[in-house]
């Protein structure tokens, strides 16, 4: 165990013992060099046989020299990668409360399920007569989201969280202009405390993005979206809860005004975990919605993907869901897959080839038959218990900037109980890698000081929060006790120290290339 | 709850530490009346062996591309993924990490994305490549958005042999950003006039080979227009594997090249997740859309990767952000890099000819069965057939005989007046008597 005696401080010191090892290694962390050192243009770890002599119909395009491509045997690529893995950290390596992100735990029986020939070994354009068990499991992932969200469509093909807003947008787009407003309608109104990918995506597709103030208790202020609701306005994209960690409590006040300005209700379902089984957001007023199966349905983020980001829409924006969808005809299901306009369908065009992320349907609708109605309502609850747990027991000495009041599923922080401390929110959560944890969310939302957004999720335990809250008051106190040296120099104990990302920046390498050779006359 | 930890107990002397009297006290800014007193009206929870159960039966009632003579292409394809690759993505570590915000504890998940961007850049032969986008259509979007800002044009023109699927994405992209796309006619046998269309108005030219029909195509004569113009060569391709053989985009003049990076390493998975592999010229870098992992060292001298030029993204630039893109395809590319190592060049260039040896093979026999015409002079590992009778009915009657013949071209543009179009793809997996069975089962529908 380490404690502050010691820990060491210098930083030739840097991994922990003090002690230079002749590779460069730490027992069991082995630092690993790159594919491209260790490769090998002629190696390969698949055995392959060549095709019998044939006449190649390749129109004289035939590809020539080397690629560039080096190989490994299976027994060096292995290590290779394990070796990298053991630099990274993941849910499975302790606590990651990174706000917003909601890294709860991965279910492994979600990973057999998606795995299964019927899902994994299915084409997308088999004929739908010979996938209607995938269809199935699209289904009646579908249907649980509408039961959960109180909805009247879901469009299941988003990629990702940031595709499922595009969707909701251009849905959004779509049924302004069917209205004849597409030259007038141009205003989004975005919070301050949004993420970036809201008015990124409302400007992708030419809507003008205007702030929409806050509150002093960090809310949406209505008075100002009451103002600011004219003929100019398409919709609102709000996080609802929000990424203070808020429910924005006038929402049903600011859906009626928009809906009474002819506007729509984008929400952001980011932290849709907060409410899942404890309030609909069909029934708060929202045209549309896109819910991270990554997120809230316990999808693994994969270090940064794949997402997935179904978008659920209110009777008014049902008609211009994007293709594909499906349909059911007595017991058999079928999908739209172009264009057609009948039964009021007006879809607005296609988002992605194929289906949508089936890998990820199949372990989110896992997840959902494993917690059952209950389940999820018990899950939220304690999502929420954890964060205000974690706010209870820190709010002596962090601060909070929107006062002691409940939060829902995360809490946030800002620097402010920092000041003159020589020490900072990065600083900060850097010193907390030397303690074994993932950083909370830091500098994000940008609408408090030095944020920081802390996220337990439902998956841990008391004890595991109390030694959490526990590492926290150390270093808080240590920060605020003038050891600013266990944070300026923070982490002393990973694979790296902290890395140059102004210089990644300023002259970029994105790509390996092979060392020049040395001559004599460049020395 | 198996996934829930903490007791009753727990709940009760954490709402006390807390200071409330009920959970409920903590949800008191929802509005009391959207509150929901009960519970959705859902099942209940269920044990593991019951969810495996219920989904494996789900799972059962789909004919799986193994259990069938499988000829299924149009943009995904059936390969043989390594066992490592599925053991290693699988490592907790790399399955359960994000997005690498904190460099010092995620070097993991960036040297294998710098990797990634290596083998992708010299797969392509191009000079930079991202981290990866969700997929190949998606990627496709995200090119013509990237030449507009490139070419502060916003026109772009679409090849008559681009998957449709991703032709459809690129024009309700466009349509919503209010910019021009002209579609050129479905162009079974690669014969379109693409130069005619370039002129100083056009941001951009999108190209795919091998094509939806399966047609090489070469590119030279369409890049050398583009640059005269002023116009980005946009070059797709839905294959990955027939870079190992195929004379790359870069190669032929190509600025921006983008594709589907599902059939290495990743499985077909009824259409996703999949790994959009974006390629292009390094003086447009900053122009790109995704994250970008770059070199650079840590306070120590020692080398180390980061994620960077994200001044061009969304969570720092917000409505002035190249893309709105946020997650990508991690552990996709991730797989993709695994897979990709364990080939090297070596294995990829066999995998790559043994690919086109078998889609040769098939064709030579095919063009020998009654009512069949093989309308390709070249391709890679996917051809187009013209029937005697549509596509569509034969693919079905060919379900029913438990063969999967391939794509009926309709089905992706059916106003194209092109029914009796059948796309068929060969790779590694084929057999001979897969290809006999498929032989035996035209002759007896057409």
């Amino acid at each position: 165990m380490l404690n502050r005696q010691g820990r060491p401080t210098a930083a030739a010191d840097a991994s922990g013992s003090g002690r230079a090892t002749f590779t460069g290694n730490r027992a069991l962390l082995q630092s690993e060099a790159l594919l491209f050192e260790i490769g090998r243009l002629d190696t390969t770890g698949v055995d392959i046989d060549e095709p019998e002599p044939f006449t190649p119909r390749l129109g004289g395009l035939e590809r020539k020299g080397d690629i560039g491509l080096p190989g490994l045997s299976e027994p060096e690529a292995m290590r290779h990668y394990v070796r990298l893995s053991q630099q990274n950290y993941g849910i499975d390596t302790g606590l990651f409360p990174l706000g917003s992100c909601t890294m709860k735990h991965n279910p492994r029986l979600n990973e057999r399920v998606a795995r299964l020939p019927g899902f994994a070994d299915v084409h997308p354009l088999q004929p739908v007569s010979t996938v209607q068990g995938a269809l199935e499991a699209m289904d009646q992932l579908g249907r649980w989201l509408l039961e959960l969200t109180g909805m009247e469509a879901v469009a299941l093909s988003p990629k990702a969280g940031a595709h499922g807003e595009l969707c909701g947008m251009m849905a959004i787009k779509a049924a302004i202009e069917a209205k004849g407003e597409g030259a007038t309608r141009k205003v989004v109104l975005v919070p301050e405390s949004a993420h970036g990918t809201n008015p990124a995506t409302a400007a992708l597709i030419g809507f003008e993005v205007k702030a929409v103030p806050a509150r002093e208790d960090g809310t949406v202020d209505v008075e100002s979206v009451r103002a600011m609701a004219g003929p100019d306005v398409a919709a609102i994209m709000l996080t609802n809860p929000n990424t203070l960690g808020l429910f924005e409590r006038d929402i049903v006040d600011i859906a009626r005004i928009l809906h009474a300005a002819g506007a729509y209700f984008y929400c952001d379902g980011a932290n849709f975990n907060a409410i899942v089984g404890k309030a609909r957001p069909g029934d708060l007023g929202v045209d549309a919605m896109h819910i991270n199966l990554h997120k809230t349905f316990s999808t693994p983020h994969g270090g940064g993907g794949p997402g997935s980001g179904p978008v659920v829409l209110s009777p008014r924006l049902a008609p211009f869901a994007p293709l594909p969808f499906l349909t059911r005809e007595g017991g058999t299901l079928g999908l739209v897959e172009m264009a057609r306009d009948h039964a009021g369908e007006r879809p607005f065009g296609r988002l992605t080839a194929f289906h949508g992320q089936m890998g990820m349907f199949v372990r989110a609708l896992a997840y959902m038959l494993s917690h059952g109605a209950d389940g999820m309502k018990q899950a939220s609850e304690d999502a929420v218990l954890n964060a205000n747990y974690v706010r209870a027991c820190l709010s002596d000495l962090l601060s909070l900037p929107f006062g002691d009041r409940p939060c829902m599923h995360e809490v946030l922080f800002d620097d402010t109980w920092l000041k003159g401390t020589g020490v900072t929110t990065l600083d900060f959560a850097k010193a907390m890698i030397d303690e074994g944890y993932h950083p909370m969310t830091v500098y994000f939302p940008l609408v408090v000081h030095g944020a920081m957004l802390v996220e337990p999720t439902e998956s841990e335990s008391r004890a595991s929060l109390d030694l959490f809250i526990a590492t926290l008051r150390d270093l808080a106190l240590s920060a605020t006790s003038g050891d600013t040296e266990r944070f300026t120099g923070a982490p002393y104990l990973a694979p790296r120290r902290r890395l140059d990302e102004t210089r990644a920046a300023r002259s970029p390498v994105l790509r390996w290339t092979p060392p020049e050779p040395v001559s004599e006359a460049a020395e | 709850m198996r996934y829930l930890p903490l007791s009753d107990a727990d709940r009760g002397a954490m709402l006390a530490r807390i200071g409330v009297d009920s959970i409920d006290a903590l949800f008191a800014d929802i509005p009391a009346e959207m509150r929901l007193d009960g519970l959705v009206d859902l099942p209940r929870r269920k044990g593991e062996m019951e969810v495996e159960r219920l989904l494996a039966r789900m799972a059962g009632r789909n004919l799986t591309a193994g259990a069938a003579p499988f000829f299924v292409g149009a943009g995904a394809y059936r390969h043989h993924v390594p066992a490592t690759v599925d053991h290693l993505i699988q490592r907790s570590e790399f399955l359960t990490s994000y997005t690498p915000y904190q460099p010092e504890i995620a070097q993991g998940t960036l040297q294998y994305l710098y990797e990634f961007q290596t083998q992708v850049a010299a797969l392509t032969g191009m000079e930079v490549a991202n981290a990866s986008m969700y997929d190949g259509s998606t990627a496709c979007g995200e090119a013509v958005l990237m030449a507009h800002r490139v070419t502060r044009r916003r026109k772009a023109v679409l090849s008559g042999g681009l998957h449709p699927h991703y032709a459809e994405v690129v024009r309700t992209l466009s349509r919503m950003a209010s910019d021009d796309v002209v579609t050129l006619a479905p162009d079974v046998t690669a014969s379109e006039d693409l130069l005619a269309s370039i002129d100083d108005s056009v941001s951009c030219v999108v190209v795919q080979t091998p094509d939806v029909f399966g047609n090489l195509r070469d590119l030279t004569a369409i890049g050398e227009k583009c640059r005269a113009h002023g116009a980005l060569l946009v070059a797709v391709f839905t294959e990955a594997v027939s870079l190992g053989l195929v004379t790359p985009p870069g190669a032929m003049g190509a600025d921006i090249v983008v594709g589907e990076g599902q059939s290495i390493g990743n499985a077909l998975n009824f259409g996703g997740p999949y790994v959009g592999l974006f390629a292009a010229r390094a003086k447009h870098v900053r122009q790109m859309p995704g994250r970008l992992c770059g070199e650079t060292v840590d306070a120590e001298g020692r080398r180390g990767f980061v994620l960077t030029l994200s001044t061009r993204e969304q969570h720092i630039r917000r409505d002035k952000a190249t893309s709105n893109i946020c997650t990508n395809s991690g552990l996709c590319s991730l797989a993709f890099t695994i897979h990709m190592t364990l080939l090297g060049q070596a294995g990829l260039k066999r995998l790559a000819r043994v690919n086109h040896a078998n889609a040769v093979k098939l064709a030579d026999m095919l063009a020998g069965v009654p009512g069949v015409d093989v309308l390709n002079a070249t391709f890679f590992n996917e051809f187009t057939l013209r029937l005697r009778r549509p596509a569509a009915e034969v693919v079905e009657a060919l379900a029913g005989k438990g063969v999967l013949a391939g794509v009926p071209y309709s089905r992706l543009d059916p106003g194209a007046g092109l029914d009796d179009l059948l796309l068929v793809a060969s790779t590694e997996i084929n057999t001979d008597d897969d290809r006999a069975a498929l032989v035996a089962g035209l002759k007896e529908v057409l």
